[in-house]
C-alpha cells in the first residue's frame, strides 16, 4: 500500500519531542525568572511627592528610624509620620525651601502627603511590626539598606517563602535586640555569636508560626 | 521400553473406559457465534465508523450536549461565587462532591479490569469489550476529576495539587491520602490512556487503508463530494494516529510486548487506586470511616459498578449495532458473574461492619452504624443495600442473565445502589459524629444537581464520540479468539478459506 505521508514526516515525531522540550523549559525559565515575586517586586522604586532623602536622614545625619516611624515597635503597623514630625525640625532648619513646600502646606491644611506606599504584604495576610523588631528582627532585614536610599525601593522579594526561610531558621535571622535599628550592623560569623542567637530564640521564646493560620487569620 | 508397554496398556484402559462411560463432549460457548468469518468482523467494525451517522446518534448526542451543560453552568455558577454554593456545611464539609468522585472513579474500574487483569489471566472474552470499556474508563476519570478540582474553590489555584516549586516555600501535604489521590488518579488516567491509545494503533491503519483503498477506487458517483472529503478527512486523521503501522511482523511482536507490559503496569492500578480513594475516609479518625476493612469492600465495590455500567453501555450498543455475534450471551453471562462475585463482596462488607460494630464494642462505631440503618439518612441506606446487596443476586439465574431488557435495568440498580453507598458513607458519619451538639443535616443544593446530573451528559458525548470515529472493539483480537482462528477447530464450515 502506497504512503499516506511523504518520508519526510517520519522526522515529525522528533521535531515534536525536541519542541516541546525547547518550550518547556523555557516557559519554565521564564515564569521562574520574570513571574516570580523576585522579579515582580524587587526594584518598586516610586517617585514620591516629596524628594525625602532616607540617606540623608538615616544615613547621614543617623535619626533613629523611631524617631519618625514612631509605633514600629508598639504597633502591627510600622506608621509613616504626618508632617508635623517634618516640622520638628523643618519649622527652623530650611524652612524657605522650594523642596518643602508640600510638607508646610500639609501641616497648614492638616491634608496628609500622598505618599506612595512601596512595601505591601497581600490584605490576607496578617503582619505585625513589633513583634518583630522587639524579637531581634532588624528593619533591614525585610526594607534592605534604607539609610543609603535616596529614594525608597524595594528590595527584597515579600514572597511567602522570603517570609518563611526566617520563620523557619529563626536562629540564623536573629540579632541583639540593641542592634536592631541600625542598619550597618554585620552577624559576626563565630560560633560564639551561632551560640547565643540559638540562646537568645529559646529564651525570648522566639517561636515564629509555620502553620497557615499563624499569618493567614 | 518397558514402560512403553506400561503406558500403552494405560491408554488402552483409558480408552475402553471412555467407550463404556461415553462422557457428553463439553461445549464452550464460541465468542464469536454464527460461524462469522474474518471479515465480518472487519466489516462490522469499521463500518460503524465509516457509514453515515445514524439518526439516533444525533438525537443522543443533542441530548448529551444539553445534559452536559448543566455541568458547564454549575461549575461557572461555583467559581464565580465560591464553593458556598455547594451544600456543603459544618460539620457536613464532604458532600455530593466527594460521593460524585467516588462513584465515578468506581465506575472506571471495570475498564482497566477487563483491560490488564483478564488480559493476564488469558480471558478470551475480553476481546469483545475491552475497547469501550477502557473508553468508559477514560471518560468516568474526566468526570471524577471534575469534583476535587473544582471542590478547592479558587480552581486557577488547582496546579497546587502537584508538587511543583514554588515562590510560597511549601509543598502539598504528603501525608495526606487527598494528596495521594492526586498520584493515583493522574497515574490511572495516564496509564488508562496510553493503554487505550496503544491498543487501537493496528485498528486506526485498518481505517486508514480501507480509506485509502475507497480512494483508489474512486466509487464516489452518487455519494457525492462529502463522502469523497470524509474519507480523505478520514485517511488523513487515521494515519496520524496509527503512527505509521504497517501490520508488519515486528511491529506485532512490538505491540504484544509493549501491551503485556502495560497490562503488568495497570493491574496493581486496580487494585491501588480505589484503595488510596478508600483512605481519604479510612485514615480519618471518624466512627463508620476508620476501619481496616474499607480498601478491599471499595475495590471489590468499583469492579461491581464499573460492570454494572459496562452492561448499562453495551447492551444498547450491541442491540444498535446488531453486534449480537460478538457480544454473545456468554459475554453477558460473565459480566454478571462478576457483578454477582463482588456484588456478594460489598454485601459481605455491609454485613460484616455491623458485625465488627458489635464486636468491637466501641460505643462510637456501634452508634455509627446504628445511625446508618435507622438515623436520619435511613433511605439512602435501604436504597444502597435493597440495590446492591439484593439486586445482583438475581444473577444466580440463568433465566435472568438471559433477559438482556432485566439485566440492562438490573445494571442502572447497580449503580444507582453504589451511588448511594458513597453518599451513605461520607454523609452519614460527618452528619452525626462524636458530638450531638454539632450534628446536622445534609441537603445537596440546586448547583450540587445540576453539577451532578450534568457528568452524565459529558460522559454520553465523550462515548458518543468514541463510538463514531474510533474503532469499538480491537479487530486482531477479536480475532485470535474465533473459532475461525484455532488451528484445531472444526472450521471446514466456516466461510472463506482461512488457514
Amino acid at each position: 500500500m502506497a504512503n499516506v505521508f511523504p518520508k519526510w514526516v517520519n522526522t515529525i515525531p522528533i521535531k515534536v519531542i525536541v519542541a516541546i522540550i525547547l518550550t518547556v523549559t523555557a516557559v519554565v525559565c521564564g515564569v521562574t525568572y520574570y513571574a516570580t515575586p523576585k522579579y515582580t517586586r524587587v526594584g518598586y522604586a516610586p517617585i514620591q511627592p516629596v524628594a525625602f532623602s532616607h540617606a540623608l536622614h538615616a544615613g547621614q545625619l543617623d535619626i533613629d528610624c523611631r524617631y519618625c516611624h514612631t509605633f514600629v515597635d508598639r504597633s502591627e503597623h510600622s506608621n509613616v509620620p504626618a508632617a508635623n514630625v517634618c516640622m520638628t525640625c523643618h519649622s527652623m532648619v530650611r524652612k524657605d525651601d522650594p523642596m518643602l513646600a508640600p510638607v508646610k502646606t500639609s501641616y497648614e491644611s492638616g491634608e496628609p502627603i500622598p505618599w506612595v506606599r512601596v512595601h505591601k504584604t497581600p490584605d490576607y495576610v496578617y503582619f505585625n511590626h513589633s513583634v518583630h523588631v522587639n524579637r531581634g528582627v532588624s528593619c533591614v532585614g525585610c526594607h534592605g539598606r534604607v539609610d543609603e536610599m535616596d529614594v525608597v525601593t524595594h528590595k527584597e522579594s515579600f514572597s511567602m517563602s522570603f517570609c518563611l526561610d526566617c520563620h523557619r531558621n529563626p536562629e540564623e535571622h536573629v540579632r541583639p535586640p540593641e542592634e536592631v535599628y541600625n542598619l550597618d550592623w554585620e552577624r559576626p560569623d563565630t560560633e560564639d555569636f551561632k551560640k547565643e542567637a540559638v540562646g537568645f530564640v529559646h529564651d525570648w521564646k522566639v517561636n515564629p508560626p509555620q502553620s497557615c493560620s499563624g499569618c493567614h487569620r | 521400553m518397558a514402560t512403553t508397554t506400561q503406558d500403552s496398556s494405560m491408554d488402552a484402559t483409558q480408552a475402553a473406559l471412555l467407550a463404556k462411560v461415553q462422557p457428553a463432549e463439553l461445549q464452550e460457548q464460541p465468542l464469536v457465534t454464527n460461524n462469522r468469518d474474518f471479515n465480518w468482523v472487519t466489516d462490522k467494525i469499521c463500518r460503524i465508523v465509516e457509514t453515515k451517522t445514524p439518526t439516533w446518534w444525533w438525537i443522543c448526542m443533542a441530548v448529551a450536549l444539553m445534559t452536559a451543560s448543566f455541568t458547564g453552568l454549575g461549575l461557572l455558577w461555583l467559581v464565580s461565587s465560591g464553593v458556598g454554593v455547594w451544600g456543603l456545611a459544618n460539620p457536613i464539609n464532604w458532600g455530593w462532591a466527594i460521593v460524585n468522585f467516588v462513584f465515578w472513579i468506581g465506575i472506571g474500574h471495570a475498564g482497566t479490569l477487563i483491560s490488564a487483569v483478564l488480559c493476564l489471566l488469558k480471558q478470551g472474552w475480553r476481546t469483545s469489550i475491552n475497547r469501550a470499556a477502557e473508553a468508559m474508563t477514560i471518560f468516568a476519570v474526566v468526570c471524577a476529576g471534575i469534583f476535587p478540582l473544582f471542590h478547592v474553590g479558587r480552581v486557577w489555584f488547582g496546579w497546587w495539587l502537584f508538587p511543583i516549586p514554588n515562590s510560597n516555600g511549601i509543598w502539598p501535604q504528603f501525608r495526606s491520602p487527598l494528596e495521594w489521590d492526586v498520584f493515583a488518579v493522574s497515574t490511572y488516567g495516564t496509564v488508562s490512556v496510553l493503554f487505550w491509545y496503544m491498543g487501537m494503533i493496528p485498528d486506526l491503519s485498518v481505517l486508514r487503508d480501507r480509506a485509502v483503498q475507497r480512494l483508489k477506487k474512486n466509487a464516489y458517483e452518487g455519494a457525492g463530494a462529502l463522502a469523497k472529503g470524509m474519507d480523505i478527512f478520514r485517511k488523513n486523521f487515521y494515519a496520524v494516529f496509527a503512527m505509521g503501522w504497517r501490520n508488519a511482523g515486528n511491529h506485532w511482536r512490538n505491540y504484544e510486548m509493549a501491551y503485556l507490559i502495560l497490562a503488568g503496569i495497570s493491574t496493581p492500578l486496580v487494585l491501588s487506586v480505589h484503595t488510596i480513594v478508600s483512605f481519604d475516609f479510612a485514615l480519618a479518625v471518624l466512627p463508620g470511616w476508620h476501619t481496616t476493612i474499607f480498601p478491599p469492600y471499595f475495590v471489590a465495590g468499583a469492579i461491581f459498578s464499573g460492570f454494572g455500567m459496562v452492561l448499562t453501555l453495551m447492551l444498547p450498543l450491541r442491540a444498535l449495532y446488531g453486534m449480537h455475534d460478538l457480544i454473545t450471551q456468554r459475554h453477558i453471562d460473565n459480566m454478571c458473574k462478576i457483578c454477582l462475585g463482588t456484588g456478594s463482596i460489598v454485601g459481605y462488607a455491609y454485613i460484616m461492619e455491623f458485625f465488627i460494630a458489635w464486636y468491637g464494642a466501641n460505643p462510637y462505631e456501634s452508634f455509627a452504624f446504628i445511625n446508618r440503618a435507622f438515623g436520619q439518612y435511613w433511605w439512602a441506606y435501604v436504597m444502597m443495600f435493597s440495590c446492591n446487596v439484593f439486586t445482583p443476586q438475581l444473577f444466580w439465574f440463568k433465566k435472568v442473565r438471559e433477559n438482556w431488557a432485566l439485566v440492562w435495568i438490573m445494571s442502572i440498580f447497580i449503580n444507582v445502589g453504589m451511588w448511594f453507598e458513597r453518599f451513605v458513607i461520607t454523609v452519614t458519619s460527618l452528619a452525626n459524629d462524636f458530638m450531638p451538639s454539632s450534628w446536622g443535616y445534609y441537603s445537596p443544593t440546586m448547583v450540587d444537581i445540576l453539577t451532578f446530573f450534568g457528568t452524565f451528559g459529558l460522559f454520553s458525548v465523550l462515548f458518543l464520540l468514541f463510538l463514531r470515529f474510533l474503532p469499538l472493539m480491537p479487530i486482531a483480537e477479536v480475532k485470535f479468539v474465533m473459532p475461525a482462528a484455532d488451528p484445531h477447530g472444526h472450521h471446514g464450515d466456516a466461510k472463506g478459506d482461512h488457514h
